[in-house]
């Protein structure tokens, strides 16, 4: 192995542990951008066209799926994205995932929080069943912490009601 | 009659975490004397002058304030800043009016001086406040007071004497204040006390969020922790001596408590689950109720602090959390969506089979028991709108206090007559900010704060 490869697989280990970190709203100060996206140096992500790559993961494929207004139940399309999303993670093996799930503004704050815990679930749970170990799924939820659009109208709170699967790379790898 | 009451109080200190941002952690006790100062006419029994809260009262009840006399040089500023404390914590209840000094006829030198009762009733004035300060060369302040029913022509109550350190000055006029307020609504005091609540800065969609704690008029503000990761919903201990709240410091939501003496958080017992957040005491402190989210599902637990034992106390599918317990620990008042949204009920406090007390028209969170044991404060959602509402513990007699865009999480004064709240904005400039409302529904007023602010948690009345 010549030093350019390893500083390439440092660097891209590197930038999947900044994917697995599930405190990036923390450690950035909520400078992460919501719904996963943001928080993630882009440069990591290779080309959307590369089937192997986070970007086609998150653009391609899309890393998030929404809901309808108080609710955790998967629409067709949510099960289209999410059955994709097993199909990669089932055949990229070294790739771990925290599920995170988010609610609109429009709920109190710790009622949001229990909200977005089951969207992050219902996610999950569809993963697990299309054959994703559970093992390599963690869940967490922002409740409204974290609104990916801020303008109060139901075309952002559509945007804002989602679970977001954010890669992150397999412990050891 | 000499009570010697203990008073904690905090001064400045460097937060090591934060480097130059301050925070206020050191906790020291000084005796705080109530003594009795003989009025200058006997008088012991209740003049006509009273304010009946539940009543409605339409008209504001017109006060004179003069500035109370320093009886040293060193006094005068000082003298002058708790007078205006207590004329702002009597006309912030909205009960009463701050009749201003340049109406005044006859000016107060003397503290012992015969009252001009007639000079001030020709301005309307139908309660009088004279005080006197001094301050020691040891840096202790003394503080007299005298509350007059102006058109009986007597004092109301005796004359009344506080002390403390030079930093205690607030504490001083906040007591003198509930004093006043106590002779004539009969209620509770409440100005001596303090909230805590969440700072908010940043944009909406990166929203920094850090803990802070503040008189119950906005002065005094101190940062609990960092804005490194977010904290929500903090609540007191029934001895306002420690503080639960949420943190994603681990990256995953959990409960910490806090020591408010030396500002150092830990994680409550590593508990099950995926999440754990909306945790209370109950009121002997001894137990903490909460949420655990455990696969999508969420219900409420209960820990004994020194035990570390949890047991569980609702097993549903649906969504279960917001607890608050009543004052006397045997029941609990909750939230949850077993019925298809979310709606309020009782249950006893060990667990157990719950009774749904909220049945309008909406959906109805965050409950809280009123510290008179009387009523139960919420948020409400219906039509697009939120408010803030009471009722009593059985459901009936529910009263919306406001309605805004975004109004949320209400937390009672300690007499159980005010509640403080969130109110956020819509859309991208929409900051989230304190407001108090009485439980009449009158007085709606934004406490004065510099920046955004969330989760409002009233502490018990200062000791």
């Amino acid at each position: 192995m010549n030093k350019l490869t390893s500083l390439l697989l440092v660097a891209s280990v590197l930038a999947l542990a900044a994917c697995n970190n599930p405190n990036k709203y923390g450690a950035n100060g909520g400078a992460g951008g919501a719904g996963g996206v943001g928080g993630i140096n882009q440069g990591g992500l290779g080309d959307p066209n590369d089937p192997n790559s986070i970007a086609y993961f998150n653009q391609t494929i899309g890393d998030r799926v929404q809901f309808a207004v108080d609710q955790s139940t998967l629409s067709p399309q949510a099960q289209m994205t999410l059955t994709q999303q097993a199909s990669w993670l089932n055949s990229h093996p070294n790739y771990t995932a925290i599920i995170e799930g988010h609610a609109d503004e429009q709920g109190t704050r710790e009622y949001n929080l229990a909200l977005g815990d089951r969207r992050a679930n219902a996610a999950k749970n569809y993963l697990v069943a299309q054959g994703v170990g559970t093992n390599r799924l963690q869940t967490v939820s922002y409740g409204k912490e974290r609104p990916l659009a801020v303008c109060s109208d139901e075309q952002c709170y559509t945007q804002n009601r989602r679970a977001v699967t954010v890669l992150g790379a397999a412990g050891g790898v | 009659m000499t009570p010697t009451l203990a008073l904690n109080t905090q001064s400045p200190r460097n937060d090591p975490r934060e480097g130059n941002v301050m925070t206020f952690i050191r906790s020291l006790c000084i005796a705080l004397a109530l003594t009795g100062v003989a009025a200058s006419t006997a008088s012991g029994q209740d003049g006509p002058l009273r304010i009946t809260i539940t009543d409605g009262v339409i008209e504001p009840l017109p006060f004179a304030a003069p500035v109370f006399v320093a009886e040293n040089s060193g006094a005068a500023e000082i003298a002058q800043r708790i007078t205006q404390v207590v004329a702002a914590d009597l006309a912030g209840t909205g009960l009463f009016r701050e009749i201003p000094p340049s109406a005044f006829i006859s000016p107060v030198t003397s503290f012992d001086a015969p009252v001009a009762y007639a000079d001030w009733k020709a301005i309307n004035a139908q309660a009088l406040i004279t005080g006197a300060v001094s301050a020691g060369s040891d840096g202790r302040v003394n503080v007299k007071f005298r509350l007059y029913d102006v058109f009986s022509g007597a004092p109301l109550g005796e004359g009344m004497q506080f002390g403390g350190g030079q930093g205690d000055w607030r504490r001083i006029a906040h007591k003198v204040a509930d004093q006043i307020y106590g002779r004539i609504t009969g209620e509770g005091p409440y100005f001596d006390s303090r909230v805590v609540y969440v700072s908010e800065s940043g944009p909406k969609d990166a929203r920094l969020k850090r803990l802070a704690i503040m008189d119950y008029d906005g002065a005094n503000v101190q940062y609990l922790t960092d804005s490194s990761t977010i904290v929500l919903a903090p609540r007191f201990s029934p001895g306002g001596d420690r503080i639960l709240y949420t943190s994603f410091e681990t990256g995953f939501p959990r409960i910490k408590m806090m020591d408010l003496a030396s500002v150092s958080s830990k994680a409550l017992a590593d508990l099950q689950g995926n999440m754990t957040f909306a945790p209370r005491f109950s009121p002997d402190g001894g137990t903490v109720v909460f949420s655990v989210s455990q696969d999508g599902n969420t219900d409420l637990y209960s820990m004994g602090l020194s035990s570390g034992q949890t047991a569980r106390l609702t097993n549903a599918p649906s969504i279960e959390t917001a607890p608050s317990f009543s004052p006397d620990g045997s029941q609990i008042v909750f939230e949850s969506d077993r019925s298809g949204n979310q709606q309020l009920y009782v249950m006893p406090a060990g667990g157990g089979e719950a009774t749904r007390i909220s049945f309008g028209e909406g959906r109805y969170g965050t409950p809280v028991w009123s510290p008179r044991g009387d009523m139960v404060a919420f948020t409400k959602q219906n039509a697009g709108r939120f408010h803030i509402g009471v009722m009593r513990t059985d459901g009936s007699e529910e009263r919306l206090l406001t309605s805004s865009f975004l109004d949320e999480g209400p937390t009672w004064a300690p007499n159980g007559r005010v509640i403080m709240f969130t109110r956020e904005g819509a859309g991208a400039g929409g900051a989230a900010q304190l407001f108090y409302v009485d439980i009449s529904g009158r007085n709606l007023t934004a406490v004065p704060m510099e920046g955004g602010a969330s989760d409002p948690a009233w502490s018990p009345l200062l000791p």
